[in-house]
Order: C-alpha cells, then sequence, then structure tokens
C-alpha cells in the first residue's frame, strides 16, 4: 500500500481543505445540538461550521502555552537587565575586569572577573575528569555490558542524576574534603613545583575538591546522553567492521565513535552548561576567594552562582543588582552553550533522519 | 596464498588457524597480583603514599602487564582490546565509588535525628546551643512550593506539548521546541533571579504596601520555570508514540481534533506523561538556589505560601550546613536523607511506572 | 438512510505531488461499491478524500467536486465533522481506542460527539455490536478493553464503531488484508447484511473479495511511479470481471500485470 501514508503524527484535521477555499483555519465545531437527534450521522443538510469553535479556542491556548517557553527567556533577559543596570551604573570600577566584589560598600566596586574565571576552571576540571569515564560508562553500557548488568547500571546511572546538588555538596564538605585534603598535601609535597599544585597551604576546600564533586554531578547527563548516541550506532556499520575481522575495540573505534562524535560533543556541551550553573555544590565545597589563580589544591576558587548563594543574604539593593549582573553574565554563557550543543543535536538528527 | 596471508604478519587463513590461543585466566590473575605486590614494594617501600596510591598504582600496572602479557599469546590487536575493555571496566567501578560512599554517608549520618522531634518541629527558638529542632516547617515549604509549582507547570507543559505535537507547524513551532531544549539548561540560579526581579522586586510590591516580599509563592514559580521544559519535552515525546491511526480513528467518527486530543490521544500517552511529570516533580524538589533567592528561607513553620518568607528542605540543608553549630550537622544530614528519599522514591515509582506501561503494551 | 456520493474531476495532491487526476464515478444508495487496483494507484487517497480524512496529512489537498446528495462537501463553510459523521470509515489495522472497554469502544462516536444518557447509549453499543455480529462473543465482557480481542473482533469492533454513528456512507480501507481467512469471511458477510442500510465503498487488494461481495467495480491504475493514479474502468461487477471494456483492466484481473 504505496498511495496511502497511515502516519499522521503531525494531523491537523481539515484545515488544509480544497484549494478554492479560502478559509486555513478551524477544523469542525463541536456539533450543534440539534444534529444528533436522530440520527447522528445526519440526514438532512450538512451542517455549516461555527466562526468560533472549541477548536479554535483549544488551539489558541496551546499556541500560547507553547509560545509561553519563548516569553520566559525572553523574559528572563528583560528582567535581569532591568535590575542589573542601575547597579552596574553605580559601579565605580569596571565590571568585566575588577577582581574584587564589595558591591554593597557607599561606593560599590565589583566585577566579574574572577568569578568568570572560577566558573570556566571549576567545570573544565569536572569535565576533564567526568567526560573520559562517562564515556567509558555509556560504551560499556551500549557494547560491552550484558543486558542484565546494563539496565541496573544504567538505573544507578539516571538516580545519580537526580540527587540534589546540595547533597553532593554536602557530602563534598563533609566527607570528600578530608581525603582531598591529603591528597593535595601530597601532591604539595612530591609536585609543589607544579603552579598548580605550589602554594602554601591550607589545603581542601579547593578547586580541586569542587571540581570532583561537580564531575560527579556532570557524569550522569554525559553518559546517558552519549550512551544514546552509542545505541544508535547502525547495526549495519558494526556488523560490517565484525565481518571484516575487527576487535570489539578496533569495531568501535571505526564505527561507533566516528558515528557518534557530534552527539558526544553535544553531550559534554550540555555536561558544561550544566557544571557553569551549578550553585550550591560549589557554595559548600569552595574555598571562596577573590583572585585569578590557577593553582588546584589551595583553599580557594569561587563561581559566579557559589558566588549568588554566598552573598545574597547581605547583599543590599546595590548588591543585589550586582548579584543578578553577574547572573545575567552566566545565564548569556549558558544560552551560548547549550543553544550550541543543541544545534550540534539538531542537524545531526536531521541529517540522521535524511539518511534513513 | 591470500594477499592478506603476503602482506599482514600473523594472519593465517587456513581452517585449522580458525582457533587463536586465548589468555589463561591464571594469567590474568597472576599479573593482578604481580602488580598488587609490586605496587605495594615501590609505594610503601619508598614511603611515598598510602594504600590508595598502591592501589592506583597497582591499576596501572596491571594494564601495562596485562597489555604486554596479552600481546605475546593473543597478538597485538587482541591485547589492545583486551586493555580497553579492562579501562573500561575499571570507569565503572571508580564512577560507583562515589555514590556508594553517598549512600553509606547519608544513611550512617542521617539516621542520627531520624526521630519524631526532627519530622514534628521547627527551627523556630532552637539557638546554637540547642540540640533538638527539626525539618517540620521545611517538609511543609517543600511540599506546597513543588505542590504550586506542579499546579501551574503541568498544565502549561502538556499544552506546550499538544501545541509542539499537533498543532505546530513551520518555522515557528521548531523554534519553540529548540528553545524549549535550551530552556532545560537554564541554571537554576538564574530562574531564581528571574523569579527576584521579576516577582519579588516588582510583582509583590503591589500586594504588599509597596515592600517587596519573599514567598512560598515567587519559589513556586521559579521551580516552574524549571519544571515546564522538562514536562514540554517528556509529554511531547509520548504525544508522538500516540499511533497516527488512532487519532484517524477518532477524526473518522467525526470527532473533533480538540475532543480527539483530550480524549483520545492524552488518555493513550497518560502514563508516560505521569513519569514525566514525576521526574520533573523530583528534580524541582531537589533545587535550592531558587528557593534561596525568593522564598528566603524561615527558622518557624509558614503554612501561608504567599505571603512571607518560607523554608525548604534543600535550603534547609544548605543553611545547616553552614550553621556553626555543633548539631546543625547532625539535622543537615538527617534532612538530606529525607530529601533523597522523597527524590528517590518518586524517580524510582516514575521509572517502575514507565517500564510497566512499557510491557504492557 | 443512504445516500449518493458522486465525484466529478477529483485530483488529490500531496504537496506537489499529484497522487490521482480527474476521478469521475457516482456511488449510488445501498449498494457495495468496490475499489481495485495495484499498489499505489490511488484508491486509497480517493477513498480517504471521500470523508476528508484526506486532508488530515500535511500539506494534502484536492480539486474538483465531491458531493453527498447533490451538496459539495469540500464548501469553505461546510463543517468537516459533520462530514465524518455523514460518512464513516474503518480502517486497514483495526484501530480500538486502547484505553477504552469494548462498551466504550462501541460507543466512543456517540460519547464524543455529546450523546450522555446512559440508556440511549446501552442501547446503540447493543445495536451496533449486534449489527457487527459481535454482540454474541463480547455481551459477557463489555467492560474490558477493546485491544484484548482478536484482530477479526477488533476490526468488527471498528465496524461497530463506526455504524453506532449511523452514518449514510461506510468507507471500508482494506478492512481484511490483517486478517485471516475466517475473520474475513465474517466481515464480508457482515457488509451484505449492513448494505441494506448503508452506501458502502471498499478499497480491497483482493479481487476474488471484489466480485463476492460489490455491486460495482472500480479499476484504478497508475502508468508508472511517480504518476498519478486514475480510474481506467468503473461498472457493474460482472461486467469488469466478465468482460471489461479496457484492455488494462482484463491484464490487470486476469493477472497479467499487477
Amino acid at each position: 500500500m504505496g498511495d496511502n501514508p497511515s502516519r499522521s503524527v503531525n494531523a491537523t484535521a481539515g484545515d488544509l481543505g480544497v484549494t478554492n477555499n479560502g478559509h486555513a483555519q478551524g477544523a469542525g465545531s463541536g456539533m450543534s445540538p440539534s444534529s444528533f437527534e436522530p440520527p447522528l450521522g445526519g440526514g438532512g443538510a450538512l451542517p455549516k461550521k461555527t466562526r468560533f469553535s472549541m477548536e479554535t479556542g483549544f488551539r489558541g491556548l496551546s499556541t500560547a502555552a507553547g509560545s509561553m517557553v519563548l516569553v520566559i527567556i525572553v523574559a528572563i533577559a528583560v528582567f535581569l537587565v532591568s535590575k542589573a543596570v542601575p547597579a552596574l551604573q553605580d559601579n565605580t570600577a569596571n565590571f568585566l575586569t575588577e577582581k574584587t566584589w564589595f558591591p554593597n560598600d557607599t561606593e560599590p566596586v565589583f566585577g566579574i572577573a574572577a568569578l568568570a574565571f572560577g566558573t570556566l576552571l571549576s567545570s573544565v576540571i569536572a569535565l576533564i575528569i567526568a567526560v573520559p569515564i562517562a564515556l567509558a560508562i555509556a560504551l560499556f553500557l551500549s557494547h560491552y555490558a550484558p543486558k542484565r548488568l546494563a539496565t541496573p547500571l544504567g538505573f544507578v546511572i539516571d538516580l545519580l542524576a537526580a540527587v540534589p546538588s546540595v547533597v553532593f555538596g554536602l557530602w563534598g564538605r563533609d566527607v570528600l574534603q578530608q581525603p582531598v585534603r591529603e591528597f593535595s598535601v601530597w601532591l604539595n609535597h612530591y609536585f609543589g613545583w607544579l603552579p598548580i599544585f605550589g602554594g602554601e597551604g591550607p589545603f581542601g576546600q579547593s578547586i580541586m575538591l569542587g571540581g570532583l564533586v561537580l564531575a560527579i554531578m556532570v557524569l550522569p547527563i554525559v553518559t546517558s546522553l552519549s550512551r544514546e548516541v552509542f545505541q544508535q550506532t547502525p547495526g549495519m556499520n558494526e556488523e560490517a567492521a565484525l565481518a571484516l575481522g575487527a576487535t570489539r575495540w578496533e569495531m568501535i573505534r571505526t564505527a561507533v565513535v566516528p558515528y557518534g562524535k557530534p552527539g558526544v560533543i553535544a553531550a559534554v556541551m550540555l555536561g558544561l552548561g550544566r557544571a557553569l550553573g551549578e550553585t550550591i555544590a560549589l557554595a559548600l565545597t569552595l574555598g571562596i576567594t577573590f583572585n585569578i589563580s590557577f593553582n588546584l589544591i589551595q583553599n580557594g576558587g569561587n563561581s559566579i552562582a557559589a558566588n549568588i548563594a554566598n552573598t545574597f543574604g547581605e547583599a543590599n539593593s546595590t548588591g543585589r543588582g550586582a548579584l543578578i549582573a553577574s547572573g545575567l553574565v552566566l545565564f548569556a554563557i549558558t544560552l551560548v552553550v547549550n543553544m550550541t550543543a543543541r544545534a550540534i543535536i539538531y542537524r545531526r538528527r536531521e541529517f540522521r533522519d535524511s539518511a534513513a | 596464498m591470500s594477499l592478506l596471508e603476503r602482506e599482514a604478519a600473523g594472519v593465517a587463513m587456513t581452517p585449522d588457524n580458525i582457533r587463536t590461543k586465548q589468555l589463561p585466566l591464571v594469567v590474568n590473575l597472576g599479573v593482578a597480583l604481580a602488580a598488587i605486590v609490586l605496587s605495594a614494594v615501590i609505594v610503601l617501600g619508598t614511603g611515598v603514599g598510602n594504600w590508595v596510591l598502591v592501589a592506583v598504582v597497582a591499576v596501572v600496572f596491571y594494564l601495562v602487564g596485562l597489555y604486554f602479557a596479552a600481546s605475546r599469546v593473543e597478538g597485538r590487536r587482541a591485547a589492545k582490546n583486551r586493555t580497553m575493555q579492562s579501562l573500561i571496566y575499571t570507569a565503572c567501578i571508580l564512577a560507583i565509588l562515589p555514590l556508594a560512599s553517598v549512600v553509606w554517608t547519608l544513611v550512617s549520618k542521617g539516621v542520627e535525628r531520624l526521630d519524631g522531634t526532627f519530622f514534628g518541629s521547627s527551627m523556630n527558638n532552637i539557638s546554637a546551643r540547642d540540640p533538638g529542632g527539626g525539618a517540620y516547617h521545611a517538609i511543609v515549604g517543600t511540599l506546597e512550593q513543588v505542590g504550586i509549582a506542579a499546579l501551574i507547570a503541568v498544565p502549561l507543559g502538556v499544552l506546550g506539548a499538544i501545541y509542539l505535537v499537533e498543532y505546530g507547524r513551520g518555522r515557528f513551532a521548531g523554534t519553540v521546541r529548540f528553545f524549549v531544549d535550551v530552556m532545560t539548561g537554564i541554571p537554576s540560579i538564574v530562574a531564581g533571579l528571574f523569579i527576584l526581579s521579576f516577582w519579588v522586586l516588582i510583582v509583590s510590591p503591589w500586594f504588599n504596601d509597596g515592600n517587596p516580599r519573599f514567598s512560598g509563592f515567587a519559589a513556586s514559580l521559579a521551580l516552574t520555570v524549571l519544571m515546564l521544559p522538562t514536562i514540554v519535552r517528556s509529554t511531547e515525546e509520548m504525544l508522538r508514540l500516540v499511533p497516527g491511526p488512532l487519532r484517524e480513528g477518532s477524526y473518522a467518527l467525526g470527532v473533533p481534533q480538540w475532543k480527539t486530543i483530550l480524549k483520545v490521544v492524552l488518555p493513550t500517552a497518560l502514563p508516560g506523561i505521569v513519569t514525566g511529570v514525576m521526574l520533573a516533580i523530583a528534580r524541582a524538589a531537589g533545587e535550592t538556589a531558587p528557593v534561596l533567592l525568593v522564598a528566603g528561607g524561615a527558622a518557624a513553620i509558614n503554612f501561608d505560601p504567599f505571603a512571607g518568607n518560607q523554608q525548604s528542605l534543600a535550603l534547609f540543608v544548605y543553611q545547616q550546613a553552614g550553621d556553626a553549630s555543633r548539631y546543625a550537622p547532625a539535622r543537615a544530614w538527617t534532612a538530606a536523607l529525607t530529601l533523597v528519599a522523597l527524590v528517590l522514591v518518586l524517580t524510582i515509582a516514575a521509572k517502575l511506572l514507565a517500564r510497566r506501561n512499557k510491557l504492557s503494551r | 438512510m443512504a445516500k449518493r456520493i458522486e465525484a466529478s474531476n477529483v485530483s488529490s495532491y500531496y504537496g506537489s505531488f499529484k497522487a490521482i487526476d480527474s476521478v469521475s464515478m457516482a456511488v449510488e444508495p445501498k449498494t457495495i461499491t468496490a475499489l481495485i487496483g495495484p499498489s499505489g494507484c490511488g484508491k486509497s487517497t480517493f477513498l480517504r478524500s471521500i470523508n476528508r480524512m484526506h486532508e488530515v496529512l500535511p500539506n494534502a489537498r484536492i480539486e474538483g467536486r465531491l458531493t453527498i446528495d447533490d451538496q459539495n462537501i469540500y464548501d469553505p463553510d461546510v463543517d468537516v465533522t459533520a462530514v465524518r459523521r455523514m460518512i464513516g470509515m474503518v480502517f486497514q489495522r483495526p484501530n480500538p481506542f486502547p484505553t477504552m472497554s469494548i462498551y466504550e469502544n462501541a460507543v466512543a462516536g456517540l460519547k464524543l460527539n455529546g450523546v450522555k444518557k446512559k440508556a440511549v447509549l446501552d442501547e446503540a453499543a447493543e445495536k451496533s455490536l449486534r449489527s457487527a455480529n459481535l454482540w454474541d462473543e463480547v455481551k459477557d465482557r463489555l467492560d474490558r478493553p477493546g485491544a484484548g480481542l482478536s484482530g477479526g473482533q477488533q476490526q468488527r469492533l471498528c465496524i461497530a464503531r463506526t455504524i453506532a454513528v449511523e452514518p449514510q456512507v461506510v468507507l471500508m480501507d482494506e478492512p481484511c488484508s490483517a486478517l485471516d481467512p475466517i475473520s474475513t469471511l465474517a466481515i464480508e458477510d457482515l457488509m451484505f447484511k449492513l448494505k441494506d442500510r448503508f452506501t458502502i465503498i471498499i478499497v480491497t487488494h483482493n479481487m476474488q473479495q471484489a466480485a463476492r461481495v460489490s455491486d460495482k467495480t472500480g479499476f484504478f491504475s497508475i502508468d508508472k511511479t511517480g504518476d498519478p493514479g486514475r480510474l481506467i474502468e468503473y461498472d457493474d461487477t460482472q461486467k469488469i470481471f466478465s468482460n471489461p471494456t479496457q484492455k488494462k483492466t482484463e491484464d490487470y484481473i486476469t493477472g497479467r500485470f499487477g
């Protein structure tokens, strides 16, 4: 049966009618009450459709709900800007280059430089730790594990994603901090000549601790998305590689990895988006300093989001405006990262659909 | 002689050569044991580290040793295959470790205050020296905030998904779909700042003699912003799974499209939609930052979500974690345990529902 | 309660692709008309044009004139849901609503169109299930899900659902192609019985079926893939199968083509 496409997922009942009619709107109205007495199937003339109907109303309502998403995103930008601008005008320092954060003083001085740097550094470290492990787990789940093991392990990874960030923060501060401190002392002892492991201490509440906690939180996102991508590798390609005598790893190298590459990049970027915006876990684990330093193990580090959570309580009007301004920067960064990631996914999906 | 046999060393294509030598398990275990011993001798002997370093170095030694042993017996390609496999298994174990530690700590530290006082009283009049106090007010706050957020986000999200699946066409629908995806990545703190600048600072003064006011409802709005895209996405996926012929069957009975959607399509997709909603609620219940920014937190019970500061469980954990009282950490961990229990019960129930639903089809 | 359907110069499109070209035929009340032809010849598209199900698909449209008792169903001010209530349709694969019981499926058309009285619904359920030769098989389990029935029973449930609305015309789009021979026979019996009350148009791949059940037969064909389907010949079934006018028809029914 080639002549009857039976799929009509995007069906619209009755608005794409005959060419000779001018209207493009509105499937039928609800019926007029008189027309189903008897019989419902109608004996007489065809009823005319009404101008306004439930159909138009419902369509309008759902369209409005769909548009809400765009409205909200625009509203976020508008309201953040409206509250950030007055504070930025009061700022006596350059917002982009200033490192300190004293917005509550009578002569407010604050800038995003140290915070933005800390945000990026902690996120990058989190990704460096999380991505290889996440990809390994994704490959394990999609190509190594027997189904009996893959299902529960996938479930556990999903549960990892469900644990609230405040719990990871608490765990990082109360449990992970001690081993990280010992490890930092050890690193400092043997590798102190490297700037990233240098310093006099104290150690522990460092970028390394924050990065590790972030890594655990980013792991499930990157894993589940990459796993999905790997599973979509066409079976044909995999079998072709195996039929040529490739070992399982060679098959993954030649068939799975190239196919999944764009998807993995997108997954990593989504993970980056999550890491950039993470608030509470970093507020609990970082040492909160306002300087730019690559040192990973000394107490210190900060991020835009963590700074908002930490200093919001004491902020006055200008202080709030300053925090909103920093939030605006965060919003802009995550928006760009997320849009890039989604654009990659969308392009890939189109490519896949057109190839199918 | 085939081309492969001539050009590639070690490839023989005769029938009696299809068996390859396998690395015996004994050798494998031997390599592992040797790696541990060697690592222990080096690390502990020189005194550069403790048993953790021994384990790390042992794993490295094992992987290297395995590669060489396997390449002697099975050939280089097979050895690489084997090593990569071991690496992947190692990574999995590495990822399970923190989760196990989190679970263990949650339970062992959380049970300390798992008592009636904790669930029956607030932090009102509890000073830093008082051992009691509880999270009753926080639990009330979480339930109210998440409940109201769900009341707003679920209809909005389901309708938005209906738009995307049933009505949306062309460029505008594509844009909406794209930004729904983008919106799932908006940091929760940004959502909190948005509601702070929009609701708390601009709208709430109208209801409160010109003074901005924190409220649980503001937290609900922030959580709505976070839940909305998740609900739209999951509902959209579920609606797309409803077969087209079902819709056509309904249209052919003369049922208008809106009624077909409400009475035929939605009921068919309902279990899946419920799963998505439960996951979104679970995620929202664990959010701290937005509540901190717009509900402010409180020590006393406040049942009214529309006026005055309100606490939430996640925020309670955060505030107790930052509290100097020596009784605070125990409260923080018990609250964390409660929160995780709440979130996990929702998540697991949602996943089980989804699985049962899949099986019954 | 059965009406005359007349198509004059009906062409259907999917976007820019023309699926059928200028089909004209008249279907008399209380007859069974079979539409036959090779795959992709547009017979299903034509069938779906008759109750405006064609336009459910994106970018689908038609040209020409389709009337039911001389009223153009494609007039701009016509209520499309009324057209579909008047001209019911049974699909290739049985598609009972999975969330509804057998009873609810049978009266789904009535309920969804606003009939609420329990007594009316009960009566309509029994009547339509009896008409569909299904009543005796399901009367003890009306509250069980419709999806639990066998394929043949599901298809009869769908027929019951369609005739419960008491349409004028019933369209059937290969109603037996997903069924075994015994269920097929049951549906064919049912068609004879329904002929007294409805105008029936059936698309079928099965020429024996067309010969068995129909009064008139229309033969559709295409020259090659990508060309629109055309109505080659439309006449009494007897004549089509014994002495067709067109060479193409003869080739097809004798198995030399298609």
